[in-house]
């Protein structure tokens, strides 16, 4: 991935920073310029849960060449606990049979993908079973 | 707006079509559509592929095809949209006749998938690159988390989506264009290598090469070139969040429930006035969803249509009858157009064996992404 682009998107990765539109209470996350609920254009700015469930997942067997050191892997669409939803690989999962929709899960600071051949370790959150 | 109608259509075998360039696919099946057309020039002509700079290193496909079918200086334009990119073009072929802008269009579609290139990873561009793909998700990732949402809500089984691919290979066996035109069972699709839970290898659309073209025209015109007019009575397209993760609903689709909403109204029709249906099956639970929202079966029931039979030729709605992009093959952006082709050919009574008997209205659905893009077309063959 172009660096730029990355470093651009770490407060969002690392901290999980999201927009609360002012007026319909609506979560942005990545944070946006307009509300596509209202067309507000304020938002301020909040720090989601790291909390929450599985609301469907996969286990992705035939992956992208960049992530094939860790094929298989899992993962999923995660809801927390203010509502959220986002996607993210669910780690540490021993046995992929026992995935479930509904499970708790909690989310952490992981490596997602290395940039390149020098490349740079990109960061972000993963979800684990709780 | 002027009454829109397809006269010619053309198309390449879809599959692995090594020998061939993008350059040559796409000629030979405009080159095609124009002599079934039987019109001697075009006003303009549209080219709809998805990822030709990925897939191959080339863009401003416009240009490239209108030089190498040798129709400059027409103008030519690429549309993107996609895995509808060939949807779109064929409705932007569609509005500048109907517009009067021009009177004898070309929509084509065109891609070239298997020269070497990160296949995976270039159709993920089609998803949030930065919020979905940067996880690692891919595409058949995005419908089996639609797949298993669907089973959880509603006990669909991995048998009734098996039934997808079954019938449609059956059909695809009878398509002389199609890329696998082998028969398969029940048990094979559930034993096949798995690609993403709860999908193997059988549950997927292939990675192929082909391209597809149609020729628009005036009702006029048609008359005047003695052409049996086939005409568009519906053309609707709506979007959606890019992520599959902003919607409120997993298991519906809602591009595809708005686009079906218009093109309805516009034709005055509803579900059950429509003879045959093709959908964009790309993987198996995604033409059990889409005959839900497209409103012939209810929300849920999908699963069991199809295992009960009621998709099949002969069925209550027959979906898929060229055999979907599951056995037809699914070069992304000729997809949109080659279904278009199987309605011209059966509004046509020209189906040969997948002919479904007195087929009248055809509709064709198309969709990009994880159903971001939706774009409907209703087509209605003469008495
Ligand atoms: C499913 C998929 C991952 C399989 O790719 P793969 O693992 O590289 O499979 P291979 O190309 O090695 O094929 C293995 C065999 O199965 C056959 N095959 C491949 N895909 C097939 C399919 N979808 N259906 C039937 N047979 C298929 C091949 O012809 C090959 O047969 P052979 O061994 O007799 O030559 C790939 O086809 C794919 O990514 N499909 C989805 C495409 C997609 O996402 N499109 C966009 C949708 S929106
Ligand atoms: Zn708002």
């Amino acid at each position: 991935m172009i660096t730029a682009r990355y470093h651009r998107e770490v407060p969002q990765r690392y901290r999980l920073e999201a927009g609360k539109c002012t007026k319909c209470g609506y979560v942005a996350f990545p944070p946006r310029l307009v509300c596509p609920k209202c067309s507000t254009k304020k938002f301020k700015p909040i720090v989601l849960k790291d909390e929450g469930k599985i609301i469907t997942y996969t286990v992705i067997r035939v992956g992208p060449d960049k992530f094939s050191k860790e094929t298989p892997y899992a993962i999923g669409i995660i809801e927390l606990n203010d509502k959220l939803r986002l996607t993210a690989q669910i780690a540490g999962v021993v046995d992929f049979e026992k995935l479930k929709i509904g499970q708790k899960v909690k989310l952490v600071f992981r490596k997602i993908q290395d940039d390149g051949k020098a490349g740079i370790h990109m960061y972000g959150y993963k979800a684990v079973l709780a | 707006m002027r009454d829109v109608v397809v006269i010619g259509a053309g198309m390449t075998k879809f599959g692995e079509l090594w020998g061939k360039s993008i350059k040559d696919i796409f000629v030979e099946a405009a080159l095609k559509a124009i002599e079934d057309a039987g019109v001697k020039q075009i006003d303009s002509m549209y080219v709809g592929a998805m990822s030709s700079g990925l897939f191959v290193g080339q863009e401003h496909l416009g240009a490239v095809m209108a030089d190498y079918l040798g129709v400059t200086p027409i103008p030519a334009t690429h549309v993107e949209s996609a895995c509808a990119s060939g949807g779109v073009s064929f409705r932007q072929a569609y509005l500048e006749v109907a517009s009067g802008a021009s009177d004898i269009v070309l929509a084509g579609g065109v891609e070239k998938m298997t020269d070497g290139a990160d296949v995976t990873e270039a159709l993920a561009t089609a998803a949030d690159q930065e919020y979905e793909v940067y996880q690692g998700v891919t595409f058949p990732g995005l419908y089996a988390m639609i797949a298993h949402a669907h089973m959880k809500e509603f006990g669909t089984t991995r048998k009734q989506l098996a039934a997808v691919a079954v019938k449609n290979h059956r059909n695809g066996a009878k398509n002389p264009n199609a890329q696998f035109r082998s028969e398969i069972t029940i048990d094979q699709v559930l034993n096949a290598t798995m690609v993403s839970d709860p999908f193997g290898l059988l549950d997927c659309s292939p990675v192929s090469d082909g391209a597809a073209a149609v020729i628009v025209t005036t009702m006029e015109m048609a008359k005047k070139l003695k052409k049996k007019p086939i005409k568009v009575i519906a053309s609707a397209q709506a979007s959606d969040t890019i992520a599959l993760h902003s919607r409120p609903s997993i298991t519906t689709i809602g591009s595809v429930v708005n686009a079906a909403k218009k093109a309805y109204k516009m034709a005055g029709l509803k579900p059950s006035d429509i003879d045959l249906c093709e959908v964009h099956d790309c993987f198996t639970i995604a033409e059990i969803v889409v005959s839900e929202d497209l409103g012939f079966f209810k929300k849920g029931e999908g699963g069991k249509a199809a295992e009960k039979g009621l998709t099949a030729i002969g069925g209550k709605i027959p979906i898929n009858t060229s055999g979907g992009l599951k056995s037809k093959g699914h070069p992304v952006g000729a997809t949109g157009i080659a279904q278009i082709i199987e309605l011209y050919e059966q509004l046509n009574g020209k189906a040969g064996d997948r002919q479904v008997k007195g087929a009248r209205i055809g509709m064709a659905q198309n969709m990009g992404g994880s159903g971001a893009s939706c774009v409907i077309h209703i087509l209605e063959g003469g008495k």
